[in-house]
């Protein structure tokens, strides 16, 4: 464990090194560049705040999505279980009695979680019944969740008298408060607990169990007669839950409205930063924010004048980085000495 | 081949010393190897017969001791180096492309293998190699359509032609027939006459003393005792294995088999995975108490029929009857509820989860029991303290408590799953190949637990390759010949030479 955080750090470190060179060559101070990055994204109040906001979707996604991981399963429709959420959540919100306070609250993120796990239901029981691919069909079914949710914006949800596609906004009283005054979303805490509980659940439940048994041996999980269908359907659906509850804080913490395009690639990234943490939900946390304050910060280096494309770039490097240190977290390279005895 | 043990060693290996970590798998470890000789390595699982022998191929490296090689001091430093040298491998699990011929595979091996190949060329220069040592294979031939024989002909030819002087095989008779296993040992000794050298990995004591001109034992990464085959006994040999450990191997004596039927198996069809007939109307039964043994040469229905019984195969017809239950239609969970205990054939990836603990394992199938768990949640002090009482009981070695059960040795994996399958106290017990690949030790303490079973009054399926086994054990024994049940005999009225017979397809007339 501390061995693979030690090697990321370094990895990362290796990234930053070697995108030094290239802002270098497009002519800016890299030292200046990277100072500029880390203090306005990671050291100032607004900076952080910023980042959590963001990272509060990132989070729940790539929960939803290390779940599947972990039994070998590719939910790659976290991005339209997120839209599909938004609209379950939206449906109650414009539409349902008008139920405010933490009730409210609590019933607009059953809808939104109920939205996400509708949409995951159909590769679910394919890939449990029929063994179709989850690949394709989670990543066929986002494009139709996105064009729904365009259509719902631009169509009979949208707010009259405005050109953008967007709905009204969600009364104050849904609205996902801060953490006392801090700035910081009562979204977070939620999230953490989401991590925390799925850890717990992975190490002392026999759901837990059940699931790992299938994720290391499927032949020993259905010579233990434990139901490896009912197992997949129960993940896909808690996972395309869970990017619903992305959808939920973005839609009650952040924008206040359901918007055209909303995931805004969200359920995507979700699947780096799975993959990042190795799909551990605790880590998950810490690298949706991480991830978070990265995207974040090629806006603020824009203001120096570098192109938004180098924090692109230094994304897919850092990414590419951490993958290949894996190479060095799996093997380590041992000198041994010729004993003469 | 006496005047010719004479001459000077082809190999010698001094005072070889490996060690993994903490761990020494060889401490100073002799051999020497005559041209001419076929020398078998003798030794338990884990005694270090691999470990030297890859050492000698060029996979691991020894810390400290050295190899001559024809005379001159060798540093092996890689497998291909080895192969220049003349050193090859023939191994367990064969490194063969499936969809390439024979001649093509062959010729992957050698530096003769280009961009541009003549086919014919190959396969003319393949059989005058095959030829010569009275190895039977067809060089067009696709490696897939092949029998495990002659795959591992193929492998031989690939060492030959490549010019090996010395040949190591890793037990080459599991995976043929007894009549396969007496060709291959034929060619074995061909190729000693013509001056080759050949190391025969093993733990089959009475097959040793059949071929090979020199034994070596080794036992716990030492050599024990090595001696020419003239000089071995079967007490000298075992006592050299297992040490002073005393081996008493029980024999059924039929005492414990009750009234009460507690299987009955009535005209059972199952299809296997390419959905061909495997089991064709097959009918018999087993009593409390009693052990009943299945033989047959693998792949004759065996597997199809234990996981029938098990729940993991649908059956095409017929049906299952236990303790006067059908239990055809039922589900692997069912199943298990309902007294069917199984130890499969693949033990490390069916009946066991390989990177997972051993608390992990012991639950596989009783997670959700109270013991073991309440409201979903599990009572991970219960499971720990169920199995040190296991390790305990059936002297489990273990590789650490929270170390997966993949780094444990194969007898102690079996070990554990037994402990787990009997734990359930069942009333079936299936046992498919609970032996195989284990050494004495591990064998004859599997042994006593299927016969402690059997006191209890379970009723055991043995199914089994090893006559010796089927005879020691069972109360009846089934002969199982292309998924047709040929006979069911009583031990008395069985004899070797009957159960071979019907093995091979003969009927059964009295």
């Amino acid at each position: 464990m501390l061995r693979t955080l030690i090697m990321s750090v370094v990895f990362v470190f290796l990234a930053l090194v070697f995108c030094g060179f290239i802002i270098a060559s497009v002519g800016f101070n890299p030292i200046e560049v990277y100072g500029k990055m880390i203090t306005k994204v990671f050291f100032s109040g607004k900076g952080i705040r910023k980042m959590v906001e963001a990272s509060l979707p990132l989070m729940f996604c790539a929960l939803g999505v290390a779940l599947t991981f972990k039994m070998n399963l590719n939910n790659i429709g976290a991005e339209g279980q997120y839209a599909m959420g938004v609209i379950g959540g939206g449906a109650f919100v414009l539409f349902g009695p008008q139920i405010e306070g933490p009730a409210g609250m609590v019933i607009t993120a059953l809808c939104c979680f109920l939205g996400g796990a509708v949409w995951a239901l159909v590769p679910a029981l394919t890939k449990a019944y029929w063994d179709v691919n989850e690949s394709i069909t989670t990543l066929l079914l986002n494009y139709i969740a996105l064009m729904i949710l365009s259509y719902l914006c631009l169509g009979p949800w949208k707010k009259p008298g405005q050109n953008v596609g967007q709905t009204e906004r969600i009364p104050r009283g849904l609205e996902l408060p801060e953490i006392g005054n801090t700035g910081i979303n009562v979204g977070l805490i939620f999230g953490i607990l989401v991590a925390v509980l799925i850890y717990l659940a992975y190490r002392c439940t026999t759901d837990g169990y059940q699931l790992s048994v299938i994720r290391s041996s499927k032949n020993a999980a259905r010579y233990a007669g434990i139901n490896i269908r009912r197992n997949i359907i129960f993940v896909m659906l808690l996972s395309g839950g869970l990017a619903g509850l992305g959808g939920f804080v973005q839609y009650s913490a952040v924008t206040h409205r359901i918007m055209e395009g909303m995931p805004n690639n969200a359920g995507y990234t979700a699947i780096v930063i799975a993959y990042l943490s190795r799909l551990n939900p605790l880590v998950v946390i810490i690298v949706s924010i991480l991830f978070a304050g990265l995207q974040n910060s090629s806006a603020t280096v824009q203001v120096l004048g570098v192109p938004t494309q180098i924090a692109t770039m230094i994304q897919g490097t850092i990414m590419l980085f951490v993958i290949a240190s894996e190479f060095f977290q799996k093997y380590k390279l041992v000198r041994v000495k010729e004993v003469e005895e | 081949m006496r005047e010719k043990t004479a001459k000077e060693p082809v190999l010698e290996m001094r005072k070889i010393t490996k060690k993994f970590g903490k761990v020494t798998a060889n401490k100073n470890v002799d051999l020497s190897l005559y041209p001419g000789e076929i020398h078998a390595l003798l030794g338990e699982n884990g005694a270090g017969k691999s470990t030297l022998m890859n050492i000698l191929t060029g996979i691991y490296k020894a810390n400290s001791g050295s190899i001559y090689f024809k005379g001159e001091k060798a540093d092996i430093k890689s497998p291909r180096h080895a192969v220049d040298m003349g050193i090859g491998m023939v191994h367990q699990h064969f490194h063969l492309i499936p969809t390439l011929t024979a001649a093509e595979n062959v010729f992957l091996y050698t530096p003769e293998c280009k961009t541009v190949l003549n086919k014919k060329e190959m396969e003319e220069a393949i059989r005058k190699c095959s030829h010569e040592f009275h190895l039977d294979i067809d060089p067009s031939a696709m490696v897939w359509q092949m029998s495990v024989g002659e795959q591992q002909r193929v492998e031989i030819v690939k060492l030959l032609y490549r010019g090996a002087d010395l040949l190591i095989l890793d037990e080459p008779s599991a995976v043929l027939t007894a009549q396969e296993a007496e060709e291959m040992f034929k060619t074995l000794r061909a190729m000693a006459e013509s001056g080759k050298s050949v190391v025969v990995i093993s733990h089959k004591m009475n097959e040793v003393m059949q071929f090979a001109d020199r034994i070596t034992v080794l036992k716990g990464g030492m050599v024990e005792d090595t001696m020419p085959v003239e000089e071995a006994t079967i007490e000298r040999l075992t006592r050299a294995v297992v040490g002073e450990r005393e081996l008493k191997p029980q024999k059924n004596d039929g005492s414990n088999r009750q009234e009460k039927v507690v299987l009955e198996v009535k005209n059972l069809s199952v299809k296997n995975d390419k959905e061909l007939p495997a089991v064709r109307n097959v009918s018999f039964d087993i009593h409390a108490g009693e052990i009943f043994g299945i033989a047959g040469v693998a792949g004759n229905g065996q597997k199809e029929l234990a996981e029938a019984i098990a729940g993991l195969r649908k059956s095409e017809e017929g049906s299952i009857i236990v303790n006067d239950e059908t239990v055809t239609g039922l589900s692997v969970k069912e199943r298990i509820e309902k007294k069917i205990a199984f130890i499969p054939e693949d033990r490390l990836h069916m009946g066991l989860v390989p990177d997972m603990t051993m608390d992990e394992n012991r639950i596989l199938k009783q997670f959700d029991s109270p013991d073991f768990s309440k409201n979903h949640l599990l009572k991970k002090k219960n499971i720990r303290s169920v199995v040190e009482a296991e390790i305990e009981k059936h002297d489990i070695k273990i590789a650490g408590m929270n170390a997966p059960v993949s780094l444990m040795s194969g007898g102690n994996q079996q070990k554990l799953l037994i402990a787990r399958e009997v734990g359930s106290e069942p009333d079936l017990l299936i046992a498919a190949y609970p032996v195989r690949g284990l050494d004495i030790g591990a064998t004859e303490a599997i042994h006593d637990i299927l016969f402690e079973q059997c006191k209890k009054g379970v009723a055991v399926l043995l199914i089994s390759e090893e006559l010796d086994e089927l005879f020691q054990m069972s109360d009846r024994i089934g002969v199982l010949c292309d998924g047709e049940m040929m006979a069911v005999l009583p031990r008395e009225e069985a004899d070797y030479d009957t159960i071979g017979r019907l093995m091979s397809g003969e009927r059964y007339e009295k």
